[in-house]
């Protein structure tokens, strides 16, 4: 639903809060926090229709430091919590600040049940692979022959792909994007908003104390241009330094491709579809491993809970003989004693 | 149509008990529901129970297989289904032998001899005909061959197939039912005219063998006489047959209406709680916003996620799903949210007994949460006061600020009786905490001082932002605290909200003796058993008993421990094994309580009751 007062201007302090920020020095969670207070100003919001909802664990401070509505919940139930804040009052802004441990282990049916029903709120699942709160364990993305304080000789569970987790539940709105890149984190936090249905970004949040430089191979300043893809709807999908590579479709595999070699042209190039219903093409490219897809990788708008329910309340309000509680009790089968 | 009686004047009885059982296929729920319907109107008080097989379409014949639904009809006060049956209408050999056992030596049984074949009475593990073995000698078996009977009352009916003759016999026998209690057949008649509308032939073919059994009665020499239940004094107004589940979700929606708040239900199904979700989905035009959730926990969370933005937020469950709900409830009391929890009790632990009754709840609501965690903890007593707790839980919850537990049990859910009908226009006022205005140095955590009910800003109003949390606060500012007095101070003011919602709730009352020598002390859906069995000893001429009924658990009324020394022993009556009885011990050490408890999955019977206070008075 659409705001129906003026929006006011803000800045990115008239998001910050009170409270003192007391991640790790060096924790990415600082970067979200920052490139949240930024996108907020630009997303078009009243700040008191903003709530942000979380469950346990190191991101789910978040609320705190936001001067937004916030409720900072228990373990692995923010969807529910979010889901009931934004039934009541669609025309909220509801976000979701989660864990890898918060949203896929303990709230890993919530997780998938927010996701198939599409109820217009957001998502923001900073992965580390690890659980960082409780010092050091291993998470449901821990890879195999982790050493982690509960995994000593190496993990033997093998991790969950939150994207492909996702889109195996029906996600809309899929985004992945590096925990040292703001400003693409910031613009997708905006489209996120704008997106109307639910909306998952994965942070690759690094954790400087228990699983430092996790995804350093991917997300190192040095070589992400090369190990990335960050992909942009209409866009072909082309990375590289030299901005060269390019991904095209072999049978039923991505494959990479330099482009000038072998005869490619930029014309044979994979052109970025994120609005496409069919999420066959959106499945490989969240399955993919080198490059790493980033960006929106898909975002269907769909028809959204809040519609079908308010279509059909106003059906029902239209039709129904009931306006009061006393219409319905004194209807039917009464009888009078005298 | 036959209105009035032709022959004999009917004998005039106080009160009968009847029982229909069937087949789950036989329609025994609405034959029950037709007669009980037709009572009412005729202005008899009521109080019924259906007895559903738990298998949703068990095998036709078998034993397990067998769906009844009683009814207890008086021209006096009617407070519970009744023990033992007047009338058994069996269908079939497996109802007859299941249900056998409640029937009053000497009093009436009318079986469907057509459905007592080799093959079903093989089924029921009759190894003889109980109709030709003379087993049932102790009764009046009246015999009627129901289904040949049907078959030709329906011969010249046009378009109906074998099996909507057959089902058609439970009419049948309601048309015998009718006449032995001198009762019209008008309001069924006109119910086949509603459900069959536009359906002629099903309307002609039902009314056909309703007539069919009531001359079949009235012709049958086997009927000595018919009998009759005068209306019953009740107090005048417009009534309904309501059931337990449909009443406190009606309570719900008028306490919505009360508030002017929109109402919300976080709901996972569960036994015997669902009618509740059921009946409320029902209600868009109220604009409930009834979502079913994927489990307890989410049912609970998306109600807290909606009290925070402003809702009249609900769940509803039993107890596993109690169980399940835990730590959300200990959030929302922390957060200081109002919501309301509903606990259809069922038998227990785990998964226990889920189609039988039980109290064995109260100490889960009570305690079932980690640290120290009080909630208002309330009882409903009868099926139509769920009406009045429903809407009490919610003014509570609104004006306290906190959740509220209310516990009902599948007696008095799936029971139903009749309720004088309120209008919202006369239900008490509910206030609530919302806040708009900003003060200066505003927190989330002001408190109301007769309360200590926190103010409730909700999202979408400008300058109130806040962040709340399960994590401890500052008394003062809201703010997370470690600090360790004020964790303790944060303790005992939780306690104290909640302690002092005993100015907000009525004293507790007494029945029969006001003092003396026998305090019998009950609470939630005993009641009607309590009643009658305490009725019946004072009507007998034991004037020394008094009867005390809990509805408000936590907190409970002030002036108990004054009604507690006014007898000289006091019996605490539980279908559990002795928690409120624990409870009381507790809270008040310096008086003895003796127990009466059964778990058994079934409510107390009279005679248990009576004989157990006649050992003490």
């Amino acid at each position: 639903m659409e705001t129906t007062t003026a929006v006011k201007k803000y800045t990115f302090k008239d998001f910050t809060s009170d409270q003192e920020v007391r991640w790790c020095p060096g924790c990415d969670d600082y970067v979200v926090l920052r490139s949240m207070q930024k996108a907020l100003p630009e997303m078009g919001v009243n700040k008191e229709d903003v709530v942000f909802i979380s469950g346990i664990g190191c991101s789910s401070r978040f609320p705190y430091y936001m001067s937004t509505y916030g409720m900072h919940t228990i373990h692995g139930r923010a969807p529910g919590i979010a889901s009931g804040v934004k039934l009541a009052n669609p025309n909220l802004s509801v976000w979701i600040m989660t864990g890898d441990g918060d949203s896929m282990a303990i709230g890993g049916n919530h997780f998938i049940h927010l996701l198939r029903r599409n109820i217009d709120l957001n998502m923001v699942m900073f992965n580390n692979e690890i659980y960082g709160l409780t010092k050091g364990q291993f998470s449901p993305t821990s890879l195999i022959g982790q050493k982690t304080k509960s995994s000593p000789y190496g993990n033997t569970q093998p991790p969950f792909s939150p994207g492909e987790l996702a889109l195996g539940a029906n996600a809309r709105f899929f985004a992945r994007i590096g925990g040292n890149n703001p400003k693409d984190m910031t613009q997708i936090f905006i489209d996120a908003h704008k997106f109307k249905g639910t909306s998952l970004i994965e942070i690759l949040q690094n954790c400087v104390i228990f699983n430092d430089g996790c995804f350093d191979e991917v997300t190192d300043k040095e070589v992400k241009e090369d190990m990335q893809i960050f992909l942009e709807h209409g866009k072909p999908m082309i990375f590289g330094k030299n901005k060269d590579k390019g991904l095209v479709l072999n049978k039923l595999k991505l494959e990479v491709v330099t482009i000038g070699e072998n005869g490619v042209t930029q014309e044979d190039i994979l052109v970025h579809n994120a609005k496409e219903e069919d999420k066959t093409l959106h499945q490989m490219l969240v399955r993919l491993e080198y490059p790493l897809a980033t960006g929106i990788i898909r975002s269907f708008t769909d028809v959204t809970l809040e519609e079908r329910e308010d279509a059909l309340t106003a059906q029902v309000k239209a039709n129904s003989k009931f306006k009061k509680t006393d219409d319905l009790f004194f209807s039917g089968e009464t009888y009078e004693v005298k | 149509m036959i209105t009035t009686k032709t022959i004999l004047q009917p004998e005039v009885l106080e009160a009968v008990v009847v029982r229909f059982v069937g087949d789950s296929g036989d329609g025994m729920q609405l034959t029950g529901t037709q007669f009980t319907d037709t009572s009412a109107m005729f202005g008899n008080d009521i109080a019924t129970f259906p007895n559903y097989p738990s298998e949703i379409r068990a095998p036709q014949g078998s034993l397990y297989g067998v769906s009844g639904f009683q009814v207890h009809i008086g021209s006096v006060e009617i407070s519970t289904p009744g023990d033992n049956v007047d009338l058994l209408v069996a269908m079939n050999p497996a109802a007859l032998k299941t249900n056998l056992y409640a029937v009053k030596p000497g009093h009436t049984i009318i079986v469907d001899t057509d459905s007592f074949t080799k093959k079903n009475l093989d089924k029921a593990e009759y190894k003889n005909n109980p109709l030709e073995d003379g087993s049932l000698e102790n009764y009046r078996v009246i015999q009627v061959d129901m289904t040949s009977m049907t078959k030709e009352a329906l011969k010249d009916v046009e378009g109906l197939d074998n099996k909507s003759i057959t089902r058609s016999k439970n009419m049948f026998s309601l048309g015998m039912v009718y006449w032995m209690y001198d009762r019209s057949l008008e309001h069924t008649v006109d119910f086949f005219n509603k459900k069959f509308k536009g359906k002629p032939h099903l309307i002609e073919a039902n009314t056909k063998v309703l007539n069919a059994g009531y001359y079949f009665a009235e012709t049958l020499e086997l009927i000595p006489n018919a009998y009759t239940i005068s209306p019953a004094k009740m107090v005048p107004g417009t009534y309904r047959i309501i059931g337990g589940n449909t009443a406190t979700a009606w309570g719900l929606l008028a306490a919505a209406e009360k508030s002017g708040l929109e109402l919300f239900l976080g709901s996972y199904p569960i036994t015997p709680a669902t009618d509740i979700l059921h009946e409320l989905v029902k209600h868009k035009h109220f604009g409930v916003k009834a979502f079913q959730a994927e489990d307890e926990i989410a049912g609970v969370t998306s109600a807290i996620g909606a009290a925070f933005a402003g809702d009249l937020a609900i769940t509803t469950t039993s107890g596993p799903g109690l169980a399940l709900k835990g730590e959300a409830i200990g959030l929302a009391m922390m957060v200081e949210l109002p919501l309301v929890i509903i606990n259809v009790q069922r038998g227990g632990p785990s998964t226990g007994l889920p189609t039988k009754t039980e109290q064995s709840d109260l100490l889960q609501a009570m305690y079932g949460r980690n640290g120290e965690s009080p909630v208002i903890v309330i009882a409903a007593s009868t099926p139509a006061n769920c009406f009045n707790f429903a809407y009490e839980a919610a003014r509570l919850a609104l004006e306290h600020m906190t959740p509220v537990i209310l516990l009902t049990d599948g007696y008095i859910a799936n029971g139903s009786a009749p309720w004088k009908i309120r209008s919202v226009a006369d239900m008490p006022e509910i206030k609530n905490h919302k806040v708009t205005e900003i003060k200066e140095n505003w927190s989330p955590y002001d408190r109301d001082e007769k309360t200590l009910a926190r103010n409730w800003p909700v999202p979408g109003t400008p300058g109130m932002e806040h962040r709340i949390g399960g994590l401890e606060k500052d008394r003062v500012t809201g703010n997370i605290s470690y600090e360790p007095k004020n964790h303790e101070e944060m303790t005992h003011i939780r306690a104290e909200k909640v302690r002092l919602v005993e100015n907000n709730i009525p004293e507790l009352k007494t029945e029969f003796a006001e003092s003396g020598d026998l305090l019998v002390i009950g609470w939630g859906g005993t009641y009607g058993s309590l009643h009658s069995a305490v009725k019946q000893i004072s009507d007998e001429g034991y004037k020394n008993i008094g009867f005390a009924h809990f509805n408000y658990i936590n907190p409970m009324p002030k002036n108990t421990e004054e009604i507690l020394s006014k007898y000289k022993k006091i019996i605490v009556c539980e279908l559990n094994a002795g928690q409120f009885s624990s409870i009381l011990k507790t809270r008040f050490p310096k008086f003895e309580f003796s127990q009466h408890n059964k778990i058994q999955g079934l409510p107390f019977s009279n005679d248990e009751l009576v004989q157990q206070f006649k050992l003490l008075v």
